[in-house]
């Protein structure tokens, strides 16, 4: 633990042997779906007859087809109470569509070429409705999503501290500010896929699913389909990216696909394609802010009053975690003096919102951050000394902010040192040598700009994870946990746990993540969670496993357990590397067999103890074998947080923006793979960079997406991410073991932020709606020399 | 319908062939028929490059080539980026070394465009290996380590630091 | 996303090829590069019945450069065009505009004549072709037309290959004597659509004062387009040349549409400050010319 080990599963990804979900079931049927075109429409008809001749056709389900719980709507994942009005798809439309791309005809084929052409000759008769687009038309309610939700409003949430309105009244200065972030979405580079396999003579089924969250996809298809949960196994198997958007479950398609295997009693696979993909999954980011905060002549806050809409699209499948983690995590680092926040989750006729990497922390971070730099200049205060001034300093730990957080637990933070943070990046990125810069740039007519922001993330959220370890006689060790894996590493990061927890070479170590028959309870990787813990919990599991092993190789040396260390494998009395016995061989001795089978049991034979004829040879509470499993649980999540800043440039003519430099500082406790955690920064920032100047998902007023591919949704090349350089600090978490905090969104958080703060320094005016575009900035340029406000 | 064509290709030094449609594009032809599932389908409007691979030595989107247009040709997967004993080549190596790759979706891509790169231009500079990847598309590493990862690879192929 | 079915012709001489598409007519498409006509067939935007594939008709990828110009044929690739060393020489501005097309892997199989046809209002070389005052050959069966960029380009996406003909070649005329060129371009991300992109050429006398200006512009209109700034430039030294009043100019010229990712006025102002950026260029690379038309 602790080193940037290379990484055990590269060899084969980079060879050519990745097994992503499209790699796996050649012999499957294919399926694809007629998707609605329209925004907002009841299906009056649908009429297949021209589809019925296509080559190759195997099978067209609509809604019609659907019984029992499959013709129910899909589950309200987690519901709360002030979601009043939580709205699902079902799995095919039934008699009306909410947005583009919603699912209404399945097509299962040879392959997706001819079941393309199945779907292309199937006639749906639409109703069209107008639609409502957009948070504006969603507040002004003059149309509805759903007839039976007023107002367009899923739900709405109030959670204060103190009295933010009384503070606010009496403060020396107070300032009144708009907000408002786009909608992008995660748009990892594998897309969903669903390959289901029944075996009708044993009434199994077996799912793989690019999927986030495996064990509640096998739980959720149980419900679905009627069947008993321990007939369900769900794999997900190499996972092309997640990023949020593959938590969400059971899709339309894990259900239908499944149902279909059964259905026909053959293999089928569904792939989805780039299109699908931004029409049929989901978004996120999507928020219109109103802040009003009183503050003091040093710049303290008193009082921070915070309303807010968030679009949550058609569909609320995910509850209302995104606001509330932007309502909660919006405080970042600081004291607030009294805050108050109120957001409406609305609908509208465009794609369900459900997390994003950040998950409404971005949103949050960047409404903070502007307020912040907005006191710095209401009062000609440097901004980072602003932000010093309002921290929530190391010795006031643990901080209780008296508001609940999205795991409906207190949101308190545990350790931090967010002082020590801000110094190492003032002095990263030479915050206090920039007005020189400044002025030299000057001279050469360049604009340049300095940004700073800082963020909390409450990672390890619950409420659990477990992990199973076990020794096998050849003195492998097997690790498995139930969540899931798309790129973090957790095959090579949660072997060094177990390598160094064990005391065996980490080669030695494999790990299953993300398989319903290796382990069977689990929540999901999501949240920044995997690492807090399935690591924790593969780490109580190891200790129980070792505290076994030598227990039972104490008794074959005839030494003190507390005497013994493991090295590289083998259980020696300290000092006494003569006095030692591989652990291969403890496994065997723990597994008091009739039968000898290998080379391993033959050479245990020699390091077994006579049996005491009068005790079991399996004692009581004891169980055959060196494995254990173990559960992590903790009472609440643990937050990491970070501060990046940005030196952007701005073209004088053109308006084009240029970051040049980007500089992050973030704590996320114990680094159990120092290189793993830096990949997941940087991913996380290049994504806060096309959240800033890129990714906008653009809506019409008909509800069309005009931005469905990747030539019109803009990801960022590797042109458009700068060089990021890292600093980090280590505040173990007091909560775990250890002592890990999350890292998996830290990059993303404050994005936003941080480049909104430079092109405003750039500019000298201020930026508060993001993305922001050349012509966009070309625009506000315009406005601000003209002397009208937006 | 559409008649089938006979498709024959080198793939990776090797003769191979498949009876297919014409519209069968190289990305499925190469997957499917084939069973090559290194290449990998990210967006099937070749912006993403995930789907790249060499045809006659030049890097290609295989999402944008149907299989008959290049019969004959001599194609290069990533799988072919192996040495002959199946261990790893220069540019593989050094996305390993580099921690280059996360969930590798994108990585055959990167493989195929670099190798055939470093083939042209063997000794880039910081700026120039940037611009060599700037055509294809990752979610996950922020470029920062491919951009190693094509400095190492020329530092590899040259024998220098292995 | 893949394509609808499609008959696929494969001819070896151009003579079948012309033949094929007199039989399939309106039916029928040409494949060269395929990277623009690709995508739109696999969204099924595009679902021709035949597809004619001149890959391998022989002698259609030639680029040859003569004195007066340079021909490039149907299917030679961008980056053949864009590596050539005598075409380089002999008319920069295909190379200065080459490199913002796309992506190098795009342009290892994508056709400069092909792009000509696709007919993009942002396709680089067709402001490159439009502002050569160059043309394209289009072939059909028994008969062959040239016709000159101002009718070439047709409208958005619209050309003057009419279905049975297949455009067979572009020619680029090297500009006249003592003439410097260069491209500036905006894009929101590297390798992306020109958000506005200018082409500029100008030509200066033996004391190295303006004698002739032009631009030519993409992604400002439903074609390329074209504009004169002689005027503005006239008699005057090479590198205090007035670009700013060409830029007005230009400005006034262009009646640009918006888009997701820029508004109308922001590509006109583009269209003015990227002309000036694009004549000072042209007008230094045509300073340091030793003989006509040098980089």
């Amino acid at each position: 633990m602790g080193e940037p080990v290379a990484r055990r599963e590269d060899p084969r990804l980079l060879s050519g042997q990745g097994r992503f979900l499209d790699d796996l079931g050649h012999g499957a049927l294919a399926v694809a779906f007629v998707r609605s075109p329209h925004a907002h429409a009841k299906v009056v008809d649908i009429d297949v007859t021209g589809a019925l001749d296509v080559d190759g056709l195997v099978a067209i389900y609509t809604y019609d087809d659907l019984a029992g719980p499959l013709a129910e709507p899909l589950p309200q994942l987690i519901p709360h109470p002030t979601l009043t009005h939580s709205r699902t798809p079902y799995a095919l439309a039934r008699d009306e569509v909410n947005h583009v791309g919603e699912a209404v005809v399945m097509v299962v084929a040879a392959d997706r070429y001819l079941a393309e052409d199945a779907c292309d000759r199937i006639r749906v008769d639409y109703d069209v409705l107008p639609p409502v687009v957009g948070i504006e038309a969603a507040r002004a309610a003059s149309r509805l999503v759903h007839d039976d939700v007023p107002g367009n409003i899923a739900a709405t949430m109030v959670q204060e501290n103190g009295d933010a309105a009384a503070a606010i009244g009496v403060a020396p200065h107070v300032l009144e500010l708009d907000f408002a972030v786009e909608r992008s979405a995660s748009t990892p580079l594998e897309g969903r896929g669903v390959y289901a396999r029944w075996d009708a003579a044993d009434a199994s089924l077996r799912v793989y699913s690019s999927t986030q969250a495996s064990t509640s996809v096998r739980a959720a298809l149980a419900a679905k389909l009627g069947l008993p949960p321990n007939r369900v196994e769900v794999v997900a198997p190499d996972v092309g990216g997640g990023f949020g958007v593959k938590i969400v479950h059971p899709w339309p398609e894990e259900v239908l696909v499944s149902w279909a295997a059964i259905t026909l009693d053959r293999e089928v696979k569904w792939v989805e394609d780039r299109r699908e993909h931004f029409i049929a999954s989901a978004h996120e980011r999507g928020q219109a802010h109103r802040v009003r905060v009183g503050f003091d002549d040093d710049g303290r806050l008193h009082g921070l009053e915070v309303t807010f809409w968030h679009d949550n699209g058609a569909y609320t499948p995910y509850g209302i975690v995104v606001p509330i983690v932007t309502a909660t995590q919006l405080l970042g680092p600081y004291k607030p003096g009294g805050y108050r926040v109120e957001f409406q989750s609305l609908y509208t006729n465009t794609v369900q919102v459900t997390p994003y990497r950040g998950a409404g922390r971005p949103q949050g971070c960047f409404v903070m951050e502007r307020v912040m730099d907005a006191i710095a200049a209401e009062l000609g205060l440097d901004r980072a000394d602003v932000r010093e001034r309002n921290f929530i300093r190391p010795d006031e730990m643990p901080y209780d902010h008296g508001l609940i957080f999205q795991d409906g637990r207190p949101l308190i933070y545990d350790s931090g040192d967010y002082p020590a943070g801000l110094q190492k990046l003032k002095k990263l990125v030479g915050w206090d040598e920039f007005e020189s810069y400044r002025a030299q740039a000057r001279a050469e007519g360049r604009r340049v700009g300095i940004g700073i922001a800082c963020y909390v993330e409450g990672t390890g959220v619950g409420p659990y994870e477990g992990g199973w370890v076990k020794v096998e006689t050849d003195g492998s060790v097997l690790v498995a946990t139930g969540l899931t894996t798309q790129g973090q590493g957790h095959q090579t990061a949660f072997a060094q746990v177990a390598a160094d927890i064990l005391g065996v070479p980490l080669e030695r170590v494999t790990v299953i993540t993300g398989d319903t028959r290796r382990f069977g309870y689990a929540v999901g990787t999501f949240a920044s969670r995997a690492m807090v813990m399935s690591g924790n919990a593969i780490a109580a599991a190891a200790r129980t496993v070792r505290e076994k092993a030598l227990r039972i190789a104490g008794e074959s040396l005839e030494a003190d357990p507390r005497d013994l260390e493991i090295v590289g494998g083998v259980v020696q009395v300290r000092g006494v590397p003569t006095a030692s016995i591989p652990l291969s061989t403890v496994a065997v001795l723990s597994n008091p067999l009739r039968y000898a089978f290998d080379a391993e049991s033959a050479r245990a034979t020699q390091f077994a103890m006579p049996a005491d004829p009068d005790k079991p040879p399996v004692a009581d509470g004891d169980s055959p074998g060196l494995e254990a499993t173990g559960f992590y649980s903790p009472p609440r999540a643990t937050f990491a947080n970070g501060m990046h800043a940005a030196v952007v440039e701005t073209d004088p003519e053109t308006a084009e923006i240029r970051i040049l430099r980007y500089c992050v500082v973030h704590d996320c406790g114990t680094l159990v793979n120092p290189r793993i955690v830096e990949g997941q920064v940087h991913g996380g920032v290049a994504q806060g960079v096309g959240g800033a100047l890129y990714e906008r998902m653009a809506y019409d007023s008909d509800g069309q997406l005009l931005n469905a591919s990747f030539m019109d949704f803009l990801m960022p090349y590797s042109t458009e991410v700068p060089t990021i350089e890292t600093d980090h600090l280590e505040t173990p978490s007091p909560l775990n073991p250890l002592g890990i905090k999350g890292a998996g969104e830290a990059g993303v958080i404050p994005g936003m932020a941080v480049l909104a703060s430079a092109i405003s320094d750039a500019e000298g005016f201020t930026v508060t709606r993001m993305p922001i575009s050349p012509s966009e900035l070309f625009h506000l340029r315009r406005s601000h020399e003209e002397g009208t406000s937006r | 319908m559409t008649e089938g064509h006979q498709v024959a290709l080198t793939v990776n030094g090797v003769p191979r062939a498949a009876h297919v449609p014409a519209r069968r594009l190289l990305s499925d032809f190469l997957r499917h028929d084939l069973g090559l599932t290194g290449t990998h389908v990210g967006c099937e409007h070749g912006v993403c490059g995930a789907c790249t691979v060499l045809v006659d030595g030049r890097p290609v989107r295989s999402c944008l080539l149907f299989a008959v247009s290049v019969d004959g040709a001599s194609v290069t997967t990533v799988e072919g980026c192996c040495e002959p004993d199946g261990s790893l080549g220069p540019v593989q190596q050094a996305f390993w070394d580099c921690h280059g790759l996360q969930c590798g979706f994108c990585t055959p891509g990167f493989v195929t465009t670099i190798t055939a790169y470093l083939e042209e231009n063997p000794e880039p500079t910081e700026d120039e290996a940037r611009e060599a990847i700037a055509g294809n598309l990752c979610r996950c590493t922020g470029y920062q380590n491919i951009v190693a990862s094509v400095l190492r690879a020329a530092d590899l192929r040259r024998g220098v630091g292995a | 996303m893949k394509p609808s079915p499609f008959v696929y012709h494969r001819p070896t001489t151009l003579d079948q090829a012309l033949e094929i598409l007199a039989e399939v007519g309106a039916d029928g498409k040409v494949l060269a590069g395929g990277q623009s006509l690709i995508p739109l067939m696999s969204m099924r935007l595009a679902a021709p019945a035949h597809l004619v594939d001149i890959n391998h008709v022989d002698g259609l990828d030639r680029v040859e450069t003569e004195r007066d110009g340079v021909r490039v044929g149907a299917t030679a690739r961008h980056a053949a065009v864009e590596r050539n060393p005598a075409a380089f020489a002999a008319v920069p501005l295909l190379r200065q505009a080459l490199v913002h097309v796309a992506h190098p892997t795009i342009r290892n199989r994508g056709t400069t004549v092909g792009s000509l046809a696709h007919a993009d209002p942002s396709g680089e070389m067709t402001a490159v072709l439009a502002l050569l005052g160059g043309t394209v050959t289009l072939a059909g069966r028994g008969s062959e037309r040239t016709v000159g960029a101002a009718d070439f380009f047709q409208g958005p996406l619209e050309s003057a290959v009419r279905p049975d003909e297949v455009a067979v070649e572009a020619f680029f005329p090297a500009p006249d004597g003592r003439t410097g060129s260069a491209w500036a371009e905006v894009s929101r991300r590297h390798g992306d659509y020109a958000v506005c992109g200018v082409g500029a050429l100008v030509t200066l006398d033996d004391d190295l004062r303006v004698t002739a200006s032009v631009v030519g512009l993409i992604s400002v209109g439903p074609t390329p387009v074209v504009v004169d700034v002689s005027d503005a430039l006239a008699g005057q030294p090479h590198d205090t040349a007035d670009v700013v009043a060409a830029g007005a100019l230009v400005r006034a010229a262009v009646d640009p549409e918006p888009d997701i990712h820029a508004t109308a006025e922001y590509r006109r102002h583009l269209a003015g400050a990227l002309t000036e950026r694009a004549l000072r260029d042209a007008a230094r690379a045509a300073g340091a010319s030793v003989d006509g038309g040098d980089a």
